[in-house]
């Protein structure tokens, strides 16, 4: 792969916390055959991993840094300290020290120097927020929410302290809850100096995160629509290479000899990707703006990115309030051959009966999968005579037992139901909700810290 | 409005765009996409907000907002109140609602030219050539 004699190259290894472990390799190889200034980002974060790990870090306060650290860093941890990849993550989640200290105890394990390792704190914001503070800010979304007990708060930081954690020299920078472009953007401000006030080239900056967060999904992973969107080898699908140029425009790719494809279809897919205002895409350090963005297909998977525009960055800061939410129930039953709808309609109908009957209030769903469950409610016509009907019952409740009762009621049509039900399955999870709050940001950023883990 | 007498023909939006639904809060956005700039207009005048929240409005949707793209020939479509109270509130066996942007590209249909059907297009089955 061809790169601009100013250019940095950053890949994604993983765009979610239950991505491909080993994805990153066929980049790393990439970067190492012909090396340069190249990092290796790793967005693993989500909301309910990091309220698991705050609850994980106040049990151990060894743990709480992600359960996928050691997966995701074994396979590559080597060959990226040889080469000089320096790798940005949110692996760090609840406990970037500790996340650290497992790093460096992994290199040993391996043979390997244990490497210093830069974190960031400073986005939890239970340090310093007392809770009946958190619950007087101005909300987003989820306000019903705010009187139950919170089990985690995290601002999005920006990448302002991911360049200063790059600054450090360290190797490997872990952090908790940023915005997840910003584990590109903080590498891009570090290489290329880009000030505050570089509002374009922090907007680039800010697309091209956003486009490689998410892994595949630019490299025509969830994409795939046969006949219409053919991908090839989709079972070895390459995970995205950003090429970016000091004046912030940049080139996607992916390695050599890996499956998947980008062109201009599965840009555009992923740049709208969770977008609102395409004109105003917040994040902490600049409000991004694709109205005028060009994509250019260079042909042989590699599409050319420019033109997208920054404003001034929200006054505010975003941050997350995870909350205790109960206990969901999912129970599931299969009938099949003539009639089958009729009788898995039937037993939805008698678990129903019996839980209203015992008392219970709570919103009771009954999808009939293979029929209309997962376009439910919209219409879409139903068969009379289904082969087979897959009968779903979910139910959440503040208290375990009373969500498992819809778990024991549908069991009991085993033998006390409609005929010919079979293959039982049910599922008792605790939930965590999630709301949005906004917060000061002056007083966010008074309480940022990059510290540098020694080994 | 078939004035010139172009052979036009009805096919699901599915025939000619392309698109993916994301999920933030109670909020669902899907983009779509068209697959040939000449499919673009067809978009900007059928797959109206109005048709949109038609379509949702079983699902709990409430409002439905509808960004341009031209640059991209894509519509970007936030749709209010539709995912049962988002994903961490559902019921639902999709808590994302990741599977929307099929609603959208098989619930609509759009009128089009027979010539705007792509060569091979499994649309194509039963037409004369």
């Amino acid at each position: 792969m061809g790169k601009k004699a100013d250019g940095v190259r950053i890949g994604c290894g993983a765009g979610f916390a239950g991505d491909r472990f080993d994805a990153a390799v066929p980049i790393v190889r990439e970067f190492s055959a012909d090396p340069g200034a190249d990092y290796l980002m790793f967005e693993c974060l989500g909301e309910r991993t990091l309220a698991l790990a705050q609850a994980a870090r106040a049990r151990d306060p060894d743990r709480g840094y992600s359960p996928f650290l050691d997966r995701y860093l074994a396979p590559i941890l080597g060959d990226v300290l040889e080469a000089g990849i320096r790798v940005v993550s949110n692996l760090g989640a609840a406990n970037p020290k500790a996340g650290a200290r497992r790093v460096q105890a992994l290199a040993r394990e391996q043979g390997l120097r244990p490497p210093a390792v830069a974190i960031v704190s400073g986005d939890d914001l239970r340090n310093g927020f007392p809770d009946a503070d958190l619950r007087s800010r101005p909300r987003l979304d989820g306000a019903h929410l705010f009187d139950r007990p919170i089990v985690a708060a995290n601002v999005y930081l920006g990448a302002t302290p991911l360049r200063d954690a790059l600054a450090t020299g360290a190797p490997i920078v872990l952090v908790g809850r940023t915005t997840d472009s910003a584990l590109a953007l903080g590498p891009l401000m570090h290489e290329f100096a880009w000030d505050a006030d570089d509002l374009d080239r922090l907007a680039a900056g800010t697309i091209c995160g956003h486009l490689l967060e998410c892994g595949a999904q630019v490299t025509g992973a969830y994409f795939a629509d046969p006949g219409f969107k053919d991908v090839p080898d989709l079972a070895h699908v390459g995970f995205p290479i950003a090429e970016i140029a000091s004046d912030g425009r940049f080139v996607l790719s992916k390695p050599a000899d890996t499956g998947g494809v980008i062109d201009r279809a599965t840009v555009t897919e992923q740049v709208l990707y969770e977008m609102h205002d395409p004109a105003a895409y917040l994040v902490p350090d600049v409000t991004a703006d694709i109205t005028g963005m060009v994509l250019e297909d260079l042909g042989g998977d590699r599409v050319a990115v420019s033109g997208v525009r920054g404003h001034a960055p929200p006054a505010d800061l975003k941050a997350t309030l995870c909350v205790e939410n109960g206990w969901m129930a999912e129970a599931e039953m299969s009938y099949g051959g003539p009639n089958a709808t009729a009788r898995a309609r039937l037993a939805g109908e008698i678990v129903t009966t019996r839980l209203r009957e015992a008392g219970l209030s709570e919103r009771i769903a009954v999808d009939l999968i293979g029929e209309h469950s997962v376009m439910q409610g919209t219409g879409a016509p139903a068969e009379a005579m289904t082969s087979i009907v897959r009968l779903r019952l979910a139910m959440h409740a503040e208290a375990p037992d009373t969500a498992r009762a819809l778990i024991e009621e549908l069991q009991a049509l085993y033998c006390s139901g409609p005929a010919g039900g079979g293959g039982f399955r049910s599922q008792l999870s605790p939930q965590v909700a999630t709301g949005s709050i906004l917060v000061p940001r002056e007083r966010v950023e008074a309480g940022v810290r990059v510290e540098v883990i020694e080994p | 409005m078939n004035r010139d007498r172009t052979p036009t023909i009805d096919v699901p939006l599915h025939a000619i765009a392309h698109g993916r639904a994301g999920d933030k809060g109670d909020t669902s956005n899907i983009s779509v996409i068209a697959y040939e700039a000449q499919a673009w207009p067809v978009l900007v005048d059928q797959i109206t907000e109005a048709r949109v929240l038609d379509l949702f409005r079983p699902l709990g949707a409430t409002q439905v907002d509808r960004y341009e793209l031209p640059n991209l020939h894509a519509l970007n479509f936030v749709i209010a109140d539709t995912l049962d109270g988002g994903v961490n509130a559902s019921l639902r066996l999709d808590r994302h609602g990741k599977g929307l942007s099929f609603r959208l590209l098989g619930g609509l249909t759009v009128t089009i030219p027979i010539g705007l059907l792509p060569t091979g297009s499994a649309y194509r089955v039963g037409l004369t050539p």
